[in-house]
């Protein structure tokens, strides 16, 4: 019963926002900050929820499934849901503030509400073509969004960001092309029950490629990463920190898990695929970072790195590995989207990214310097903070499946990682000040408010493998560990 | 099956537009390209030889008809071609405002 | 119509008065009988959108915003867009969302019938046709240092 809610309250918001947002003033707030809110309380609600049912299967319209469309809410669901709309929650809080010296807020809000839309829809549907659609609302907005400021950077970037986000949209509609015409039919758990009685063949490997090609894009791993270093950062501090926090992470990595492991049966040829392919993003997006002086280009090409750990955790493939993996991708929604929001509050005051312009912040903003410090030790990996957790597992299951010099590159990869997080916090908040800057203020409340919260999220996230909340993890665990498993679970669900 | 590969030549000609122009203008007609490329082949594989459309009528049998889904699905995936080049040329028009050109090698502020 | 040195000949201003009305026409037709022969929103709302382009090309596009201006052509859509969603969402009358909740049953060739399928038709139109001529009198109207946002989503999760 609530599983449409998740995309109804986005879309509704974003055009009630569109129609009153420009009339009526701090109408456009409220109501994105309510819908995000309703939003998050309704996906935490969606935990107990998984833990009655396992899984629950809406039908859309009071069709039956293969032939209608169906919602789908299992473990993996859930635990993506709370970590996008406790993201976008804290995001919209943020730019009630942040967002006053763009001049069209309720459009903002409006093309937000759509991207939250598209994501939300492609995490709950279980329909191969509704993925699709929703992918393109959001990569959509996204463009929009990117663009939003309108200078010639911005311009660029989104330019070459649509020019990717369409190339790779068109490899995943000709993937489901080829795959519908393969089993005559759309729905996911359909898709797999009719690839199951057929042999294996070159064309389950041709589609697999075509959607590693497409989901790999948008997850920018390394061979296509080009255009995540241009248009992170270039887009809004909050659009950013959604871009990075979530974006990647539901179109690239929930799709990619849920096509391959669910979909078509993964083989050990196409985890060995993930695993060069999360290596080699790892290394580069770490030697890229250093180099950097832009603080939010620093950041965009860390989440490569990062984006690179989840991808060779989930290519192991082993139930440590994974439950590691999705550690991870919430861990990193939740610092990455805290350093964006940081290096948001850091250009509010200072109305400067580089590095080297700035220095001796820490007196002037407080806040902001303690959640980047804690934001920073999270994603380097210091051991009370959730980020040392997520990568000792990753690590520790590398071993145990016998891939010792990966984890060896891991481990080394983490120390490069604290070596330009320092870089950053050094830079900026430590040394002397400019004395230009003696009396900049700090960002306004709510601004400060989000990113406080999301620094205790960072502190506590590590107890998510404590016994008391790991069911909540290892629920999403076991969805993918089913595998083909997936159809009967749905088709379980209906009788 | 000569339809089917050539659709696949007509994405590989879109591809090849895009990554090798240096207009900007082109790299937006080479998009359309790859999706019209895409549409087509999606529409071919719902078609029957002698099918007729799939619609009711008063006092005929449809014995074989054409799969309509597919067409559905390439309506809405137009629609979707729609508003990427629509966002697409807007944003190619203010690049023009801000920049003078349309030469991609020439549009080069981001690096690194 | 007054100004003659705006827009186009005559012979297409003459024409196009002939026409546009029966394109505005046809296209609610479509509209309307989406749901027992070929068409439906989609189609319908596009050739709305292209009467209003139409006199658009021929007059000017003072003449043509004067009829439809694009604040106008923006509530439209949004108008459309929310009233799809409240058919959508009337549908937990039935139990289900997207239920098809009145006359469930439809019968072939009868105009009123299939239930909220053409009032969907509608919804999209609605949404379809402001779209497309705001995406058109954006590209048209465009003036540099305008600070103008483009919303171009159509939202088309619905037109299956």
């Amino acid at each position: 019963m609530i599983l449409p809610f998740f995309v109804i309250i986005p879309l509704g918001t974003a055009f009630l926002i569109s129609l009153f947002g420009k009339r009526i003033k701090n109408l456009s707030d409220l109501l994105a900050n309510l819908g995000t809110l309703s939003l998050l309380i309704f996906s935490l609600y969606s935990i107990p929820q998984v833990f009655v049912h396992k899984i629950l299967v809406y039908k859309v319209g009071g069709w039956i499934p293969p032939i209608g469309i169906c919602m789908v809410l299992d473990g993996l669901t859930s635990f993506m849901l709370v970590t996008v709309n406790l993201v976008s929650f804290l995001v919209t809080l943020y730019s009630v503030n942040y967002m006053e010296r763009y001049t069209d807020k309720h459009r903002f809000y409006t093309l937000f509400m759509l991207m939250l839309a598209g994501m939300n829809g492609i995490i709950i549907t279980g329909d191969l073509f509704n993925l699709f659609v929703f992918l393109e609302i959001a990569s959509i907005a996204s463009y929009a969004l990117v663009a939003f400021g309108t200078e010639a950077e911005e311009l660029e970037a989104s330019f070459k960001y649509a020019v990717m986000g369409s190339v790779a949209s068109s490899f995943i509609l000709l993937g489901i092309a080829l795959l519908y015409s393969y089993t005559s039919t759309l729905n996911m758990a359909d898709i797999s029950l009719s690839l199951s009685g057929k042999p294996a063949g070159m064309m389950v490997s041709f589609v697999a490629v075509l959607f590693l090609a497409g989901f790999g894009l948008k997850t920018a791993l390394v061979p296509f990463h080009a255009w995540l270093p241009d248009a992170h950062p270039s887009a809004p501090a909050p659009i950013s920190a959604m871009l990075s926090g979530v974006f990647i992470k539901t179109l690239g990595i929930y799709a990619l898990c849920r096509v391959f492991f669910n979909i078509l049966t993964v083989s050990s040829r196409l985890l060995f695929v993930l695993i060069v392919l999360g290596m080699i993003s790892m290394v580069v997006g770490a030697f890229l970072a250093i180099a950097q002086t832009d603080i939010k280009r620093m950041f965009a090409y860390s989440s490569i790195s990062q984006i690179g750990y989840i991808i060779f955790a989930l290519g192991i493939g082993t139930p440590l590995a994974i439950l590691g993996g999705l550690f991870h991708l919430f861990n990193h929604a939740v610092f990455k989207s805290l350093l964006f929001l940081n290096s948001g509050a850091i250009e509010y005051s200072t109305h400067t990214r580089n590095l080297n312009r700035l220095g001796g912040l820490s007196r002037s903003l407080p806040v902001t310097g303690y959640t980047s410090l804690l934001g920073s030790m999270a994603i380097s990996g210091i051991p009370p903070l959730g980020g040392f957790w997520s990568k000792l597992i990753i690590i520790i299951a590398a071993i145990q499946a016998g891939y010792f010099v990966s984890s060896v590159v891991a481990i080394l990869i983490s120390i490069l990682t604290l070596a330009y997080y320092l870089k950053f916090l050094k830079f900026t908040f430590f040394g002397k000040i400019n004395e230009a800057r003696q009396n900049i203020r700090e960002a306004p409340g709510l601004m400060k408010l989000s990113m406080i919260l999301l620094g205790i999220i960072c502190v506590i996230s590590g107890l998510l493998i404590a016994p008391l909340f790991k069911p909540f993890l290892q629920s999403a665990v076991n969805v993918l560990l089913l595998g083909n498993g997936y159809k009967e679970a749905v088709f379980g669900a209906l009788r | 099956m000569s339809e089917y590969i050539l659709c696949f030549v007509l994405f590989c000609i879109g591809l090849y537009c895009v990554l090798r122009k240096r207009n900007i203008i082109k790299i937006i007609i080479g998009l359309g390209i790859i999706e019209y490329a895409v549409n087509l082949f999606f529409v071919l594989i719902g078609y029957r030889a002698h099918g007729r459309a799939p619609i009711l009528a008063k006092d005929q049998a449809i014995l074989n008809m054409v799969d309509p889904l597919p067409q559905a699905l390439v309506l809405t995936s137009i629609v979707i071609g729609l508003a990427v080049t629509a966002l697409l040329v807007a944003i190619a028009i203010r690049i023009y405002e801000k920049y003078g050109t349309f030469d991609i090698t020439k549009i080069r502020r981001l690096r690194g | 119509m007054k100004n003659p040195e705006k827009g186009m000949t005559l012979i297409v201003k003459t024409i196009t008065r002939l026409t546009v009305g029966l394109i505005l026409l046809y296209g609610i037709y479509i509209v309307l009988h989406g749901h027992i022969s070929p068409g439906g929103g989609f189609a319908g709302g596009v050739i709305i959108a292209l009467s209003f382009i139409h006199l658009m090309l021929a007059f000017g596009k003072e003449v043509a915003l004067k009829k439809l201006s694009q604040a106008q052509a923006s509530i439209l859509e949004s108008l459309g867009a929310i009233m799809f969603l409240s058919i959508a969402l009337l549908g937990f009358l039935g139990g289900y969302f997207f239920f098809n909740f009145f006359l469930h049953k439809g019968s072939p060739f009868a105009l009123f019938s299939a239930g909220i399928i053409p009032l969907c038709n509608i919804a999209i139109s609605l949404k379809v046709g402001a779209g497309l001529f705001a995406i058109f009198t954006v590209l048209v109207l465009f003036t540099p240092l305008e600070i103008n946002r483009f919303n171009k989503d159509n939202g088309n999760n619905s037109n299956k």
